[in-house]
C-alpha cells in the first residue's frame, strides 16, 4: 500500500486545527477568555487557547509525519509542524478578511468587531498575515516538542500544566492570600494580578515545578526507597504526622478561606454524599439509576418541612431530630422506588429510575401540591443548625433562640458537611468489605449465578436502593441547612447526571474515585464561576477525554483496575 | 428412596413449552446423565431443578420434600449446588473472591477454609493463581473454578451444565477425571453434556432427551451401545 505523503496529511491535520480555532471563536469562547491573562501583559487566556490549537495541530502533524516517512523524519516533521501551523493560523487570517468583507455576524453572532481586534492585535486586517507567521512558529514549536526527550518533556508539560492552572485561579489565590495580612498580601500581589499571574509569578512556579519535577526524578526512587526501609513504626509515625497535617488544614481551611470556597467545599461533600449511595446502587450492584436527585430532594424537603419557619414548616423541631428522620424517609423512598423496578434490568432499569426522578421534581414543584410543599415557591425560613446544651431536642418555640453555636454561616455548615462525607465514606468502606458487599459485586457480575449461590437478590437489591438513597437524603437534608430554603426547580436532571459522571470519571465502584470525580467535576468548575458559560463545553470534553485516555477512572477500585490491564494483573497481591 | 425426583416436571419460558413432563431420579452416590441435542431442554431441567425456573406443574423433590416452595436462593441451603453453562465466573473477582462467594451460603469460617483447601487439593492449578482475577484465566481454569465455587457450599447434589464446552481435549479428560474423584468423595452428580461419549464413559446411568422429553433412559453401558443413541448423539454408524 502506498503511503500517503506527509505533506497532504499536514494539511490535514492543520485543516482539523483550523475548524477547531474557528470553532472556539465563533461560540464567543476567545472573547470571554481574552478578558482573563495567563500570564499578565504577556499572554491572554484567548490567545492562549488559540495558541494551543496551533501547537497541537504541528504535534500531531509531526508524529503522523515520522510514521509516514522513511528518511529525514527529523526535517520532514518539522516541516510538517510548520505547515499545519500555517494551515491553522491562515484559516484565522482568512476569516478575519472574509470578516472584513462580509458580514458573518449575521449569522455567527459572536463574530463581533471585538474578535476581529483581538484576532489581529487590534491592527485591523491588514494586520492578518501575522496570524500564519505565529502559526508557523507555533506549529514548528509543537514538531519540535515530540522530538524532547521524555526527561525533558515531562517537567515542561507540568510547569505548563501548573501555570494554567495557578492563572485559572489567581483571583481566588489572590483574595485569600490578601485576607492574611500585610505581609501575604505582598506576596499575593506579587505572584498574583488582577486577571492572571504576574510575569515575576509565572517565572516562579514554572522554574519551581520544574525543579520539583527534576529533584523526584533523580531523588524520587531514593525517598521511596528510603521511607519503605523504615521500620514499622518510623513508618506509622510518618503515615500519623500526614494525617495529622491534612487534619489540621481541614480544619483550618474555612476559616482562612472564607465563605465562598467553603461553599464550594460543602457542594463538593454533597455530592461526594449522593456519590458515594450511588456508588453503591450503581458501583457496587451495578444498577443504574438515573433519578437519584429524587432521594436528595426527600432529604431536603424533609428537614425543610421538619424545621422551617415559613409558611409550610409542618414542625419545628431540632435540625439533628430532623436528620435521621430524613434519612429514614429517603430510604423508605429507595424501597419505594426499587420494589417496582427489582425485574428490570440495564437500559430499562434507567430509564425507569430517570422517571421516577421526575415524578418527585414535578410533584414538588405542582400547583397541585403547593399546599403542602409549596409549589414553585419552595420552602424557605428553614433553620440552622444550633450546636448547643440548651437546645431543645423535639419541640423549638418561635422565635427560636439559638443558647449555643448557630451553624449559619457556610464556614460552620463546611465541618458539617465533611464529618458527614468522612463518616459516609468509613460506612460505604465498611459495607464494601462485608458479606453484603460481596452480594453486590456477584449480583452486578452475574444475577443468576448470584441467585445459585444463594444470594437473595430481592432483599439484597432494596438494600442497595434503600442505602444508596439514605445517603443522597443525608446530602440533602445538608443542603437544605446550607442554603435555608429549597426549591424544586434545583433538583434537576442534571444533578442526576453529574453524580453519575462524577462516578465514572472517579472510577466505578471505588470511594476514593468518588471524592476525587467530585472534586474534579463539582469543585472545579464550581470555582470556575467567571467563565461559567462555557463550563458545559469544557466539561462535555473532559468526559470524552475521559473515557478515551482513563476509562477506569482517575482513581479506579482494584476490581476495574484489573480488568483494564490484564498485563498487570497476575502482579496484584492482596 | 432416590435423593432427588423430578415427577411429571413442565416447564414453559413464557409461552413455549420447553419441558413436556420429565420424570426421572436419581439415587445418593450416583453420576446420572442427561444428553441430547441443542434445545432438547437439558439446561432448562438443571434450571428447573435449581429454582431459577419454576415448572408450572409436576414437582421436583429432594429426599421426599417438595422443593417448589422454596426461592432459587435458598435451594443452595438444601444442598444443591450448580456449575452454570458458559462457567460463568465473576471475570472481575480474583480466584479466592470467586471461591469465597461460593461459600456464601456457609456461616461458618472453619468450614469454608476447609472447603478451600479441598477445592485446592482437587485443582492444584487454581491454587497456584488464586490471586489472579478469573477474566484472565484460560479455559480450563475457569471451569475449575466455577466447579470449585460450586463445591465451596458443601453440596449434597452437583449439577454440572456442559463442562466439557470449548475446551481442548486433554482438558475436557481433566475435568471428568475431577468429576469421578467428586463423586467419589460423596457427591452425587448430575451431569448435563453434548459430549455423549465422555458423559456415559464416567456416568453409572443416563437419559437421552429429546425436545423436552426423555426418550430413552437406561444405564450408561447399555446406552453406549444402543443404536439409536449410536446414530443420533455418539456419531457412529
Amino acid at each position: 500500500m502506498k503511503k500517503e505523503n506527509f505533506i497532504w496529511s499536514a494539511i490535514k491535520t492543520g485543516l482539523l486545527g483550523g475548524a477547531v480555532a474557528l470553532f472556539i471563536c465563533l461560540i464567543g469562547m476567545v472573547e470571554v477568555f481574552s478578558k482573563r491573562d495567563v500570564v499578565e501583559g504577556v499572554i491572554t487566556l484567548g490567545q492562549f487557547v488559540l495558541l494551543a490549537t496551533s501547537i497541537i495541530a504541528g504535534l500531531f502533524a509531526s508524529k503522523n509525519t515520522s510514521s509516514l516517512v522513511e528518511r529525514n523524519k527529523a526535517f520532514s516533521s518539522m516541516v510538517a509542524g510548520v505547515i499545519a501551523g500555517v494551515v491553522t493560523g491562515g484559516m484565522i487570517a482568512l476569516f478575519v478578511i472574509l470578516g472584513d468583507i462580509v458580514n458573518i455576524r449575521a449569522v455567527f453572532l459572536n463574530a463581533s468587531p471585538t474578535l476581529y481586534q483581538l484576532l489581529t492585535f487590534e491592527q485591523g486586517v491588514g494586520n492578518a498575515w501575522v496570524l500564519p507567521a505565529i502559526g508557523a512558529f507555533a506549529g514548528l514549536l509543537g514538531a519540535g516538542y515530540v522530538f524532547l526527550p521524555a526527561s525533558v518533556s515531562h517537567p515542561i508539560n507540568r510547569g505548563l500544566l501548573v501555570i494554567v492552572f495557578m492563572a485559572l485561579f489567581s483571583g481566588l489565590f489572590r483574595v485569600v492570600l490578601i485576607n492574611q495580612g500585610p505581609e501575604m498580601e505582598k506576596a499575593a500581589k506579587y505572584l498574583f494580578g488582577q486577571t492572571g499571574l504576574t510575569k515575576a509569578g509565572a517565572l516562579i512556579f514554572f522554574l519551581g515545578v520544574i525543579l520539583v519535577t527534576l529533584l523526584w526524578t533523580y531523588q524520587g526512587g531514593n525517598v521511596r526507597q528510603g521511607i519503605t526501609r523504615l521500620p514499622k513504626g518510623g513508618r506509622l509515625s510518618l503515615q500519623v504526622i500526614a494525617f495529622a497535617l491534612i487534619g489540621f488544614i481541614a480544619l483550618a481551611l474555612p476559616q482562612v478561606s472564607g465563605p465562598f470556597i467553603a461553599q464550594v467545599i460543602v457542594i463538593v461533600a454533597l455530592f461526594i454524599l449522593m456519590g458515594l449511595g450511588l456508588n453503591i446502587t450503581l458501583g457496587f450492584a451495578g444498577l443504574l439509576d438515573l433519578g437519584f436527585v429524587a432521594f436528595y430532594a426527600i432529604g431536603a424537603y424533609t428537614v425543610g418541612l421538619l424545621t422551617s419557619y415559613g409558611p409550610f414548616g409542618l414542625q419545628h423541631i431540632s435540625f439533628w431530630v430532623a436528620i435521621p428522620i430524613a434519612v429514614l424517609v429517603a430510604m423508605a423512598a429507595g424501597f419505594t422506588l426499587g420494589l417496582p423496578v427489582l425485574g428490570v434490568r440495564g437500559d430499562y432499569l434507567a430509564i425507569a429510575t430517570l422517571g421516577f426522578g421526575e415524578i418527585v421534581r414535578l410533584l414538588a414543584g405542582s400547583d397541585f401540591l403547593s399546599p403542602y410543599f409549596g409549589g414553585p415557591q419552595g420552602i424557605i425560613g428553614i433553620q440552622k443548625p444550633c450546636l448547643g446544651f440548651l437546645e431543645p431536642f423535639v419541640k423549638i418555640d418561635v422565635p427560636r433562640v439559638c443558647n449555643g453555636i448557630e451553624l449559619g454561616k457556610p464556614q460552620d455548615i463546611y465541618y458539617l458537611a465533611v464529618v458527614a462525607a468522612l463518616l459516609i465514606a468509613f460506612v460505604a468502606w465498611r459495607l464494601r468489605e462485608s458479606r453484603l458487599g460481596r452480594a453486590w459485586m456477584a449480583i452486578r457480575e452475574d444475577e443468576d449465578v448470584a441467585e445459585a449461590l444463594g444470594i437473595n437478590l430481592i432483599q439484597t437489591k432494596l438494600l442497595a436502593y434503600m442505602l444508596g438513597a439514605a445517603m443522597a437524603g443525608l446530602g440533602g437534608a445538608i443542603f437544605a441547612a446550607l442554603i435555608g430554603s429549597i426549591f424544586a426547580t434545583s433538583m434537576q436532571l442534571l444533578v442526576s447526571i453529574n453524580v453519575v459522571a462524577l462516578i465514572i470519571v472517579g472510577g466505578m465502584g471505588s470511594i476514593p474515585g468518588v471524592i476525587v470525580g467530585a472534586i474534579a467535576l463539582i469543585g472545579l468548575p464550581e470555582l470556575l464561576r467567571e467563565i461559567s458559560e462555557f463550563r458545559y463545553l469544557l466539561y462535555g470534553m473532559a468526559l470524552i477525554v475521559m473515557m478515551l485516555a482513563k476509562p477506569e477512572g482517575l482513581w479506579p477500585s482494584q476490581a476495574a483496575r484489573r480488568e483494564l490491564h490484564h498485563e498487570d494483573a497476575a502482579q496484584i497481591e492482596r | 428412596m432416590p435423593m432427588l425426583t423430578l415427577d411429571k416436571v413442565n416447564t414453559y419460558y413464557g409461552n413455549i413449552h420447553a419441558l413436556k413432563g420429565i420424570t426421572l431420579s436419581i439415587e445418593k452416590g450416583e453420576i446420572v446423565t442427561l444428553i441430547g441435542g441443542n434445545g432438547a431442554g437439558k439446561t432448562t431441567t438443571l434450571r428447573t431443578i435449581s429454582g431459577l425456573l419454576k415448572p408450572r406443574e409436576g414437582n421436583v423433590r429432594l429426599n421426599g420434600e417438595d422443593l417448589s416452595k422454596y426461592k432459587a436462593h435458598e435451594i443452595v441451603y438444601k444442598g444443591i449446588s450448580m456449575v452454570p453453562e458458559g462457567r460463568g465466573v465473576f471475570a472481575r473477582l480474583t480466584v479466592n473472591e470467586n471461591l469465597e462467594m461460593g461459600a456464601y451460603s456457609l456461616k461458618d469460617p472453619q468450614g469454608i477454609s476447609r472447603n478451600m483447601e479441598r477445592v485446592f487439593t482437587l485443582f492444584p492449578r487454581l491454587k497456584e493463581r488464586h490471586t489472579q482475577v478469573a477474566g484472565t484465566l484460560s479455559g480450563g481454569e475457569q471451569q475449575m473454578l466455577a466447579t470449585g465455587r460450586a463445591l465451596m457450599a458443601s453440596p449434597n447434589i452437583l449439577l454440572m451444565d456442559e463442562p466439557s464446552m470449548g475446551l481442548a481435549p486433554v482438558l475436557v479428560e481433566l475435568i471428568f477425571d475431577t468429576i469421578q474423584q467428586i463423586n467419589k468423595e460423596g457427591v452425587t452428580i448430575l451431569l448435563v453434556e453434548q459430549n455423549a461419549l465422555m458423559a456415559l464413559s464416567i456416568a453409572h446411568r443416563g437419559y437421552v432427551l429429546q425436545t423436552g422429553e426423555i426418550v430413552i433412559s437406561d444405564s450408561a453401558e447399555n446406552l453406549k451401545n444402543n443404536p439409536t443413541v449410536q446414530k443420533a448423539y455418539l456419531g457412529m454408524e
